[in-house]
């Protein structure tokens, strides 16, 4: 009933979904895996309508339809339940599910909160929860509010008329195994009202909910998969499963690094709900690779050795000093650079220029009594817009309107200019497209030639695998299990997910 | 497109056009307002406003909001004349003592200021809110209510003595800017207005510390109010305790007229001058062109929302708070 036909969709450099098809036939309930990445997410914002597809067409029993916002999806019968979860804590359970629909209990511009506790209390029953309507969403546990989330998509069925596609986006990652199981329950009940698309990591769960399940990997479908048509082993590599080519991680620029000169070094470092008995060196030259599911605490060591947490017991030593006090200028001042994860936010400054980015974490070198230098700024900016080929019209460039990959560059060269040979990269390669991608490699390389340790958390296993000297695994804030990667001796992605899950 | 009609370089002179503008405007109306003579009255007015103006707009381009503008004006204004008759009353002999003492003060409210809001963490908005009623208090409180005078000619002369036809006070007011200027882009603390402004996690994540900024902040936006309050009694000749009534609504106006972002990291001194120019023509336009006394209010604030529609990039956000 609801098809995509060959949707495309392209971003600036990234070829985010190629032609795909996508077909959900009613009361079914079907799976989509695939690594980050792989356009799970695009592609679910194409079908609840946040994004408009660039080709290709989208079919409801038939017709075609085209939704400008997710607002008409919903008026179609398509929902979202969303993972981080969209209610607003400080209005009421009521208030949340019937939040733009109000005008149905409105009568002379007054709300008739009493029919809309009748009707909120109707839709929660559909998800069997019991709680008072009037509750403060705030108040309710995680497993409630997903809940309450499935039970305000459900609206949908009083307003449309056709059939409902609800799409669930990890809705079992914050939920304990009891209420997974009785989530799935009430999913299963619900499919004689609804068809649902089941997006989780977890790959068990969905291989147990779904009755078939789509394997989305760079972009495109890969496979369709029916229930008990594949094994967990099988559809994994179905996901990842691609030649992975020596020659794009630069492997052959991979050296020994140099054991004797520990930068960095954790001993039992623990932060309560977040990791335990931390333990790991990192040495000159080495790339270190942390690997684990999100929420493994993969983030969470690198913002503690760059001083943004204080780990409540365990001590960290850089380059043979121990840290006593947790803050980012004395990380910074040890030699510790940061490349987090969300760029726009914490990488660039936009509306800030590219020498002026560069400098942000070592003006005290560019000025003297507070005076800054801004010739010798433009200076170190031309030369590394030079040495790492920055396609910018000048260094007075807005960072705010360089792509990704120059972004990315503009951060790099920030920390390696101000000298930092402990380097943290939080998905450096993320949002990039393969040519930055590959320019990232190089400088990482580069790094390891320079005796720079760089701590890693790739965006896939292949890119961990790769680059890195050794991999630590982490599951739940615990090291599961440690690998050693001399190119030619590389653990599989096998027996890195063996420890993962 | 012609390579200099980019949207970026409409968006930057933008204000500055309806300055212009209105200049051309008023000049329609009434051929008078185009003289030298109006024009002098013009920066007499916008003086000790440009200086408060400027001091706020640091906070401003940090993101966040410095409302003690009108107590600390007071306060400093009324200190000074005390200072000033302390210390001989006039400037040739003792009375210029009271200058820096009375930029140190301005210096130490914005310090509060700034302590108050960074390490009580009580938003900026509320903490500076407070802090300048307390100013306006003391004020009240050391004058008892009454008018401090001074007349001393060497003092006054700020005013008096012209270069050019313009007021000794609009010269200084030039440099004082200049400085501004410098300190925005020219030291590490300007940049990190910005940085804090334009990313605060992010500064954070690159070593600055963001609380000092903040408070370095609040410091230097208290100097530039200490120099409105010197300004304002250099151009009244007395100081009260309301001597820095009507600065909050002409300073935050003007540095939003002139394009300075209220969320922070966009627009600068620049920005604030035209900003205090435009909001000083709209004033003075209003009374060269005779318009009755009781409508002048009124039309202030609808010209400033013309103002601010014409002049301010509104397209990149999507909520406006």
């Amino acid at each position: 009933m609801y098809a995509l036909k060959a949707v495309d969709k392209k971003f600036p450099g990234v070829h985010a979904l190629k032609a795909v098809d996508f077909e959900i036939r009613r009361g079914e309930i079907v799976g989509l895996v695939g690594e980050n990445g792989a356009g799970k997410s695009t592609l679910m914002k194409v079908i609840y309508g946040a994004y408009q597809p660039d080709g290709g067409a989208i079919t409801i029993d038939g017709k075609a339809v085209r939704f400008q916002n997710p607002r008409q999806a919903m008026e179609k019968g398509i929902g979202m339940v969303f993972q981080e979860q969209s209610l607003i804590p400080n209005l009421t359970v009521m208030e949340n599910i019937y939040l733009g629909y109000e005008a149905q209990f409105v009568r002379l511009g007054v709300i008739n909160w009493k029919a809309m506790a009748a009707a909120a209390k109707m839709q929660l029953a559909k998800v069997k929860l019991d709680i008072d309507p009037a509750t403060v969403t705030s108040a309710l546990s995680f497993a409630q509010r997903q809940l309450v989330e499935l039970a305000k998509v459900l609206t949908l069925e009083e307003r449309v008329d056709g059939d409902l596609v609800i799409l669930l986006d990890e809705p079992t990652s914050v939920l304990a195994e009891d209420e997974v199981k009785m989530l799935f329950a009430i999913v299963r009940e619900l499919t004689k009202r609804a068809s649902f698309i089941f997006v989780s990591h977890r790959m068990d769960e969905v291989m147990k909910l779904s009755d078939r399940i789509y394997v989305m990997k760079d972009g495109a479908v890969v496979d369709v998969v029916p229930q008990g048509g594949a094994t967990v082993e099988e559809i994994q590599h179905k996901m990842v499963g691609r030649n992975v080519d020596r020659e794009y991680y630069r492997e052959q620029r991979q050296k020994p690094f140099d054991a004797s000169k520990v930068l960095l070094e954790l001993d039992g470092i623990s932060l309560p709900g977040r990791i335990s008995d931390i333990s790991l060196k990192l040495h000159a030259g080495e790339v270190l690779c942390l690997v684990g599911t999100e929420g493994s605490g993969r983030e969470a060591i690198l913002r503690t050795i760059y001083g943004m947490r204080t780990p409540v017991s365990g001590a960290l030593k850089i380059k043979g000093q121990a840290v006593g006090a947790f803050n980012p200028q004395g990380a910074v001042a040890a030699g510790v650079g940061y490349v987090p994860r969300e760029r726009k936010i914490e990488g660039i400054v936009a509306g800030m220029n590219v020498f002026e980015n560069m400098t942000l974490s070592q003006m005290g070198r560019y000025s003297r009594a507070g005076v800054l230098n801004v010739a010798a700024e433009k200076a170190l900016a031309r030369d590394w817009i030079g040495k790492l080929s920055i396609k910018a019209h000048s260094e007075l460039a807005d960072c705010g309107n360089l792509s990704g990959g120059n972004q990315q560059k503009v951060v790099l060269s920030k920390w390696r200019s101000g000298g930092s040979d402990i380097m943290l990269l939080d998905h450096p390669t993320r949002g990039l497209d393969i040519g930055a991608k590959e320019d990232v490699y190089e400088m990482i390389r580069d790094m390891s030639d320079d005796g720079v340790g760089v701590i890693l958390v790739a965006d896939t296993l292949e890119e961990a695998i790769g680059l890195s000297h050794s991999i630590i695994v982490l599951k739940d804030g615990a090291i599961q299990q440690r690998f050693d990667c001399q190119p030619g001796a590389k653990p599989s992605l096998f027996d890195l997910l063996h420890y993962m899950i | 497109m012609n390579r200099y009609l980019t949207r970026e370089n409409a968006i930057r002179w933008a204000p500055l056009m309806v300055l212009i503008g209105l200049v051309i405007l008023f000049t329609a109306i009434n051929p008078a307002f185009f003289s030298q003579r109006n024009f002098a009255r013009i920066t007499v007015a916008a003086a000790p406003a440009l200086m408060v103006a400027i001091g706020v707009t640091f906070i401003i381009v940090m993101g966040s909001i410095d409302l003690s503008m009108e107590g600390t004006v007071g306060l400093t204004a009324v200190l000074f004349c005390f200072l000033f008759l302390a210390t001989g009353g006039t400037l040739a002999v003792g009375g210029w003592v009271a200058m820096p003492l009375i930029l140190l003060l301005g210096a130490a409210i914005g310090f509060v200021n700034g302590l108050v809001h960074v390490k009580l963490r009580i938003p900026s908005f509320m903490a500076s809110l407070a802090i300048g009623f307390v100013g306006t208090g003391a004020a009240v409180l050391v004058t008892g209510g009454d008018i401090v005078k001074i007349d001393d000619d060497t003092f006054r002369a700020l005013l008096t003595w012209r270069i050019a036809g313009f007021p000794l006070m609009v010269y200084v007011v030039g440099g004082f800017v200049l400085l501004a200027w410098f300190i925005q882009s020219h030291t590490t603390l300007g940049r990190n207005f910005y940085a804090v402004g334009g990313g605060e996690e992010l500064a954070h994540a690159s070593g600055l510390n963001v609380r000092r900024v903040r408070i370095m902040g609040f410091v230097l936006a208290g100097m530039f109010y200490a120099v409105a309050g010197i300004l304002q009694v250099a151009k009244l000749g007395q100081a009260e305790s309301v001597s820095g009534a009507n600065f909050m609504f002409i300073s935050i106006t003007s540095v939003v007229v002139g394009g300075v972002a209220l969320w922070g990291g966009i627009g600068g001194v620049w920005n604030t001058v035209v900003g205090v120019l435009i909001v000083n023509v709209i004033n003075n336009g209003m009374v060269v062109i005779g318009l009755p006394d009781f409508l002048q209010d009124g039309v202030l604030g609808l010209l400033v929302i013309v103002a601010v529609v014409l002049s301010t990039d509104r397209r990149s956000i999507s909520f406006v708070k």
